[in-house]
């Protein structure tokens, strides 16, 4: 048997698509390149990378949903475009977001409907159904159509529907998105717990850092479909611990000049800003502490004053960002077409 | 039973609950599905009337405006569903499932039976109660076969139509409009199909409603065998043929055509 739950070589996929109906030329959107993963069983995996970086993508693959223009993968051990319908026996996902089900049937009804397409008898569905329903505090919700459900509860639902064959691998897509904090606090337990069973292996795709840091025993961060690095989220997060990491906020505007201004200080290794209404936050990577002294200088010079200056511990955005220049609430498709090719007929 | 067996069961129940829910729970329907349909039939029965038409006419009428459900649910609540279920997210949880789609496909139609079967029962007994229509019931068993291997070879299809959604999406419910009208023009639902001339009602006998309809008919009304198209045993056979050519063509049409849209990643909307 395979000793990895989940395995990738070289996996790329491209999508293509004419920008304008008719047009002569065909635009590449590479949404995986060259992707190499090795998952272990009983790992709790973490896709860390900004909304358009490919997570959704990896996991489509790695569901079966989605073929790969090139390389492979497996399941299991099982290959991902040959061995589908076994995959399909050995797994399940929860997408952040989902919409799925039938708002005229109960949460019961529509979670024993998903449980009948894994063929489970409806003794073995209901006893299940009302386990997981207690465990993100749905029980009272079961008989609500789910039609009259909050975005939330729906969202807690999706999460029962993903758990109820009790797979052996799990893919976990955003799906704390749209939870309260204490439900995603549940849902985040919930996890951790499920996957400290034997044999039990999660892959989960997020954009929230703390999540990942606080749940994950490996985390690969991806961009633009490739993947900048994988390690535990300690081991990440040492590869900055010789730089100083600073959060500053100044009160102005910083204009494009300032900015490169920035950028060209020496020692000045990464930095992201964010403009408020009259403030701008600051993420600082610095080679040392002593560079912070030219920084602050660089930008209280056209007037702007320091608001607040805050040195603190690496954490994986600032691994994010080290690594890739910008953070992570950036969403990838709004950077650039770097990712972006053209292909004549 | 075999775990391939149970799963195929229990995944097509899953399916058509919703339906069988929907049916109880939204009894408006009942006026929709029943109701209005007696309105077109009527409109027939008195245009043959008028014409001074013979009296089978009326009995083919009411067995060709029973039958018109079961190819509107096949086309509407079975081929185009798959349309519906992508866009509301479900059709990839049908296919991340190890549930054979043939079995989701067959749960839909199953689950929309309750519907239907109301909506022929109604029109036959209207048709019996308000216009005096007598039928034979020396055939029933014959009946029943025929009316079986109708719908084997009915909703065979319908799966083969549904493989094309799962390519198509939105193009193929042009597909869906072009299925209905002209079907019920050249499947002879309001007439009977021998009055097409032989060929167009031979090209007409692919649509299994025409030659389960004609068959009908002759076994409900025995004493007009001279509309009959082809002989009950000969129609029959050839419905056997197409739900055996059907289903096994969905069969490997679905498989391939999921294997297409893998590739071209349409089984879900998002490309992200």
């Amino acid at each position: 048997m395979d000793d990895f739950a989940i395995r990738t070589e070289h996996l790329t996929r491209l999508y293509k698509y004419r920008p304008v109906r008719g047009a002569k030329t065909q635009r590449i959107i590479e949404a995986l390149v060259d992707v190499n993963l090795e998952v272990r069983r009983g790992e709790l995996f973490g896709l860390l990378g900004p909304n358009g970086a490919g997570k959704t993508t990896l996991i489509k693959i790695l569901t079966t949903l989605l073929a790969p223009t090139s390389g492979r993968a497996w399941v299991d051990g099982l290959d991902v475009v040959r061995d589908y319908r076994r995959i399909r026996e050995r797994i399940n996902m929860v997408a952040g977001g989902e919409s799925t089900g039938y708002g005229l049937l109960t949460v019961r009804e529509n979670l024993w409907m998903f449980a009948q397409f894994y063929g489970l008898d409806s003794r073995t569905a209901y006893r299940r159904i009302d386990a997981l329903l207690a465990v993100v505090g749905l029980s009272d919700q079961a008989h609500t159509k789910v039609s009259n459900l909050s975005t939330g509860m729906r969202q807690k639902m999706n999460f029962v529907r993903g758990f109820i064959s009790d797979p052996q691998i799990i893919f976990l897509d955003e799906p704390t998105l749209g939870l309260d904090v204490g439900a995603a606090r549940d849902v985040r337990r919930y996890i951790k717990e499920w996957t400290a069973r034997p044999d039990k292996t999660t892959l989960l795709t997020t954009h929230y850092m703390v999540e990942a840091d606080e749940l994950c025993d490996r985390v690969a961060i991806i961009d633009r479909g490739r993947v900048l690095a994988c390690d535990t989220p300690a081991a990440l997060k040492r590869q900055l611990q010789r730089e100083a990491i600073f959060d500053l906020q100044v009160s102005g505007f910083l204009s494009p000049a300032r900015r490169e201004q920035l950028a060209g200080l020496a020692g000045v290794q990464k930095f992201t800003a964010t403009q408020h209404d009259g403030t701008v936050d600051l993420r600082l990577i610095l080679a040392d502490e002593s560079v912070i002294g030219p920084v602050v200088t660089t930008l209280t010079g056209d007037g702007a004053s320091i608001l607040e200056l805050r040195k603190r511990e690496p954490t994986l955005e600032d691994v994010f960002v080290a690594l890739v220049g910008r953070g992570l609430a950036e969403d990838t498709r709004q950077v650039g077409d770097i990712h972006l090719s053209e292909e004549r007929e | 039973m075999s775990a391939g067996v149970t799963l195929f069961l229990r995944t097509m129940m899953g399916r058509a609950y919703p339906r069988i829910v929907g049916s109880v729970r939204q009894t408006s329907g009942f006026f929709w599905e029943t109701v209005l349909p007696i309105l077109s039939v009527t409109a027939f029965v008195f245009v043959y009337r008028a014409l001074n038409a013979p009296e089978a006419y009326i009995g083919f009428v009411i067995i060709g405006g029973a039958m018109t459900a079961f190819w509107a649910n096949m086309l509407w609540s079975m081929a185009a569903q798959l349309y519906w279920d992508k866009e509301a997210g479900n059709l990839a949880l049908y296919i991340l499932a190890p549930g054979p789609l043939m079995a989701i496909l067959l749960g839909m139609a199953v689950g929309g039976m309750l519907w239907t079967l109301t909506r022929a029962v109604v029109i036959f007994i209207a048709g019996v109660l308000l216009f005096g229509v007598q039928f034979s019931s020396a055939n029933l068993g014959l009946l029943a076969l025929t009316f079986l291997l109708t719908m084997a070879a009915l909703y065979g299809l319908g799966m083969l139509f549904a493989s094309l959604f799962l390519m198509f999406g939105r193009e193929a419910w042009h597909l869906t409009n072009l299925f209905q009208e002209p079907v019920y023009l050249l499947s002879g639902f309001y007439f009977p199909v021998k009055a097409l001339g032989p060929w167009l009602a031979a090209a007409a006998s692919l649509i299994p409603l025409t030659l389960g309809l004609d068959a009908m008919r002759q076994l409900l009304f025995p004493a007009h065998p001279l509309y009959g198209f082809l002989s009950v045993p000969v129609e029959l056979g050839v419905l056997t043929l197409l739900a055996a050519v059907f289903i096994l063509g969905a069969r490997l049409a679905l498989d391939r055509m999921e294997m297409r849209a893998r590739q071209e990643g349409r089984l879900t909307e998002s490309r992200s």
